[in-house]
């Protein structure tokens, strides 16, 4: 056990909090503009697109987790932006880091970090939700183009999207796991039509995105044809990656001590109520073990051990442990915790309670549903066995 | 940065496990029921020939010289066999007071004959941590009154009492005024039982430690000794179920292939998975974060026992009928993992008293 990050690295932290010290007021000005020169600042810096390649456009750093984290911790504790998210820069790059061509990584990944150019992930369809190998979304090649048919759904941010990394079937005779293809094409190509998908918090982030007779260059293709499998599972691994956030779930856990530091039922503190002080503990032990588990998978990482089941639950449990904490939050707050929308009377921390609330049931379902995760544990984890396949007509 | 276990205690935990597995482990545990055994003097001499007994005690005094997440590992092999042996009394709670409370003639005369595994401690602590029926022990003029309710490792030469001020005191178990019961509970692996006092000859701790800092520790190693127990003993019925539903048919295919009985065994696995590293930080912490370590250990305690009762629970529902009998032995690991869940302070008085930790009531 050495819970330390050694000299080298407390050294560079230094070097981190010196720099938010220095640039925080530029980190926080509003405006598109204003975050692109925020970006431009931190990938100088090494604070954005670390590790990519100096040609890419990245910065060109050797690849250190440890160094990584500092980053992501001191950003959090400061509270200021560690710039632009999103799928093409969380999800588009590193995908294409592995396995596109050289033109392709010259040509994307460098204006995708910059922010130059956004991007939607199109994957599920209607009848490809958990079993996303079912897509029925076609590409034919004709000529020298791709013709794109058939549907999307819960594309979030197609609305604002540039371009479009895209599952589509090129082999249509082709087992279902070796007849997709993955192509990358932009949002204005004549035949797309974008409709908004209003999610249960109220807000617009998901879509269904049509596609009738889309026509795509042939070279716009990721690996070949008939491997877009292979590229998809990649990208899936690193949204389940980003998923698990243990020091926002600890600031979550103070806001909500605060809360019950202050909310009062019949002139009573909540936290002075036994039951409330119970469920409190009760979830700050649950959240513990999480930040306990989270450390064994940095460990694992840093000194090149698989982290196996450790890692294979932090989905599932992380999910609905925010699920859980964001609802004690609104049980102690009783009716107040039903208040909400935007700038309503006695709404308590803008809402954010009901919104987590909702989003990360969300979250429960998005990514590989809970169900998919216990599926995925139980047989990758614990070695058992497969449900038997249906026999086909 | 390293947040994991050495080699040399992943081997200590192999070889621990060979020994108890070796042993007949459920085999052994099932002769101790059967007949009524207090002591098992072969498992004993057995911990001691590994170093388990003297695991925490210093090398001038005969032990090996580890450290408290040590022994955390060794509760997690002992649980995840069911065995019927004392530990956590007289391995870690009793040799922690004595090194940090007791003077060098305690030292001298105590540590070398429990590393040696020839002197069992018995530890009452429980009204420590909460009294039941009013119990508890009042010291006047050298001599003890009252009585102290499920003593750890019950079956012993010596006790470590803690009276109502957290003065600890030692006494022989055959000393005059002393009148002993056994408690028969449903964990017959680790005995307990009460001790009534009627002034007995007692000897204080003598050391000059701070009674409520000292009496503070030990509480706080035992609770993540019984986390790392309910750790090891909820990972073997984890285990177990997954072995038996992939062996178990109906409806012409193995049960294990039915969603239901996955989804069982992977919200098990998945509960439990971080109690591992859970327990690895509260023991890392008993020792090397005294800021965190009595909050860790509430948590690790109380959030270890929680999931252990479900998977306790669930397990022996993956058994189907099969896990209600005696022919498979799993309540041997239910009781267990039940009995670690009440000791020195169940799930709700545990959580509570981290919440007075961090000064939440008021």
């Amino acid at each position: 056990m050495n819970l330390s990050y050694g000299q080298e690295h407390e050294a560079f932290r230094r070097e981190v909090v010196a720099f938010l010290q220095d640039h925080r007021e530029a980190g926080a000005r509003p405006g598109r503009a204003a975050a692109l020169e925020w970006q431009k600042l931190l990938i100088e810096r090494g604070y954005a697109g670390r590790t990519i390649p100096k040609a890419y456009g990245g910065y060109g750093a050797e690849p250190d987790i440890l160094k990584s984290r500092i980053i992501a911790e001191e950003f959090a504790r400061a509270q200021v932006s560690t710039g632009l998210g999103g799928q093409g820069i969380s999800m588009l790059i590193p995908t294409l880091l592995e396995v596109a061509s050289e033109e392709q990584k010259r040509e994307f990944i460098g204006p995708t970090l910059r922010g130059d150019v956004v991007w939607c992930q199109g994957y599920s369809e209607p009848g490809a939700g958990s079993d996303l190998a079912n897509l029925r979304t076609k590409a034919e090649l004709d000529g020298d183009e791709w013709v794109v048919n058939g549907q999307k759904i819960w594309t979030s941010t197609a609305h604002l999207a540039d371009w479009i990394f895209c599952l589509v079937r090129t082999e249509p005779h082709a087992p279902k796991h070796q007849g997709i293809s993955f192509l990358l094409f932009s949002m204005k190509t004549p035949g797309i039509e974008i409709r908004p998908l209003i999610d249960m918090t109220g807000g617009h982030s998901f879509n269904e995105v049509f596609f009738t007779d889309v026509r795509v260059p042939a070279g716009q293709i990721v690996g070949r044809r008939g491997e877009g499998w292979k590229v998809a599972n990649a990208i899936l691994r690193h949204e389940r990656g980003s998923l698990a956030d243990p020091n926002t779930m600890l600031s979550r856990l103070n806001g909500m001590k605060a809360l019950m530091n202050t909310e009062t039922i019949d002139g009573r503190r909540l936290i002075d109520d036994a039951v409330f002080r119970d469920r409190l503990m009760k979830i700050e032990g649950e959240v513990m073990a999480m930040r306990c588990n989270d450390l064994r998978m940095l460990s694992a990482a840093v000194n090149g051990h698989d982290a196996n089941l450790a890692g294979m639950i932090v989905k599932l449990q992380t999910t609905e442990l925010r699920h859980a904490l964001e609802g004690l939050a609104i049980d102690a707050m009783g009716e107040m915790g039903l208040v909400y929308g935007e700038g309503a009377p006695h709404l308590r921390d803008n809402g954010t309670w009901q919104w987590n609330y909702m989003f990360y049931l969300g979250l429960i379902i998005g990514g590989g549903t809970s169900q998919i995760q216990k599926n995925i544990i139980a047989e990758r984890g614990l070695g058992m066995p497969r449900e038997p396949k249906l026999a086909t007509a | 940065m390293e947040f994991g276990l050495s080699q040399e205690q992943t081997l200590l935990q192999d070889q621990l496990s060979r020994f108890l597995g070796g042993n007949g482990a459920l085999e052994r545990t099932r002769r101790f029921a059967a007949e009524h055994q207090a002591r098992a003097p072969d498992v004993l001499a057995g911990l001691a020939e590994i170093g388990a007994t003297g695991l925490i005690i210093p090398e001038d005094h005969g032990g090996v010289g580890l450290g408290l997440l040590d022994a955390a590992l060794v509760c997690e092999v002992l649980g995840r066999h069911v065995t019927p042996a004392p530990f956590v009394g007289s391995s870690v709670i009793a040799p922690l007071a004595l090194m940090r409370g007791g003077d060098a003639g305690q030292r001298g005369l105590w540590l070398p004959r429990l590393a040696a595994g020839s002197v069992t401690f018995g530890v009452a602590l429980s009204e420590a941590t909460g009294a039941r029926e009013n119990a508890g022990v009042e010291a006047r003029d050298g001599k003890l009154y009252g009585r102290s309710l499920f003593v750890i490792d019950f079956e012993a030469d010596v006790y470590l009492i803690a009276d109502r001020s957290y003065q600890l005191h030692l006494v022989a178990a055959d000393a005059p005024g002393l009148t002993r019961v056994r408690l028969p509970t449903i964990d017959v692996t680790r005995p307990t039982g009460e001790l009534m006092f009627d002034g007995v000859e007692a000897e204080p701790l003598a050391g000059g430690a701070d009674p409520a800092a000292l009496i503070r520790g030990l509480i706080d190693a035992g609770r993540v000794m019984y986390a790392a127990d309910t750790l090891g003993a909820a990972q073997a019925m984890i285990d177990q179920a997954v072995a038996y539903a992939r062996t178990r048919e109906q409806f012409g295919r193995s049960i294990a292939t039915f969603q239901a009985v996955k989804h069982m065994c992977a919200e098990m696995a998945a509960a439990l998975e971080p109690c591992r590293a859970l327990v690895w930080y509260a023991g890392h912490a008993l020792e090397s974060l005294p800021d965190e370590a009595s909050v860790t250990a509430c948590h690790a305690k109380a959030h270890v026992s929680e999931v252990g009762t479900r998977v306790a629970k669930t397990a022996t529902e993956v058994h189907g009928g099969m896990g209600f009998t005696d022919l498979v032995g799993l309540h041997y690991w239910f009781k267990r993992i039940g009995f670690n869940r009440q000791m020195l302070g169940g799930p709700q008085a545990v959580r509570e008293d981290a919440a007075r930790l961090q000064s939440l009531v008021a």
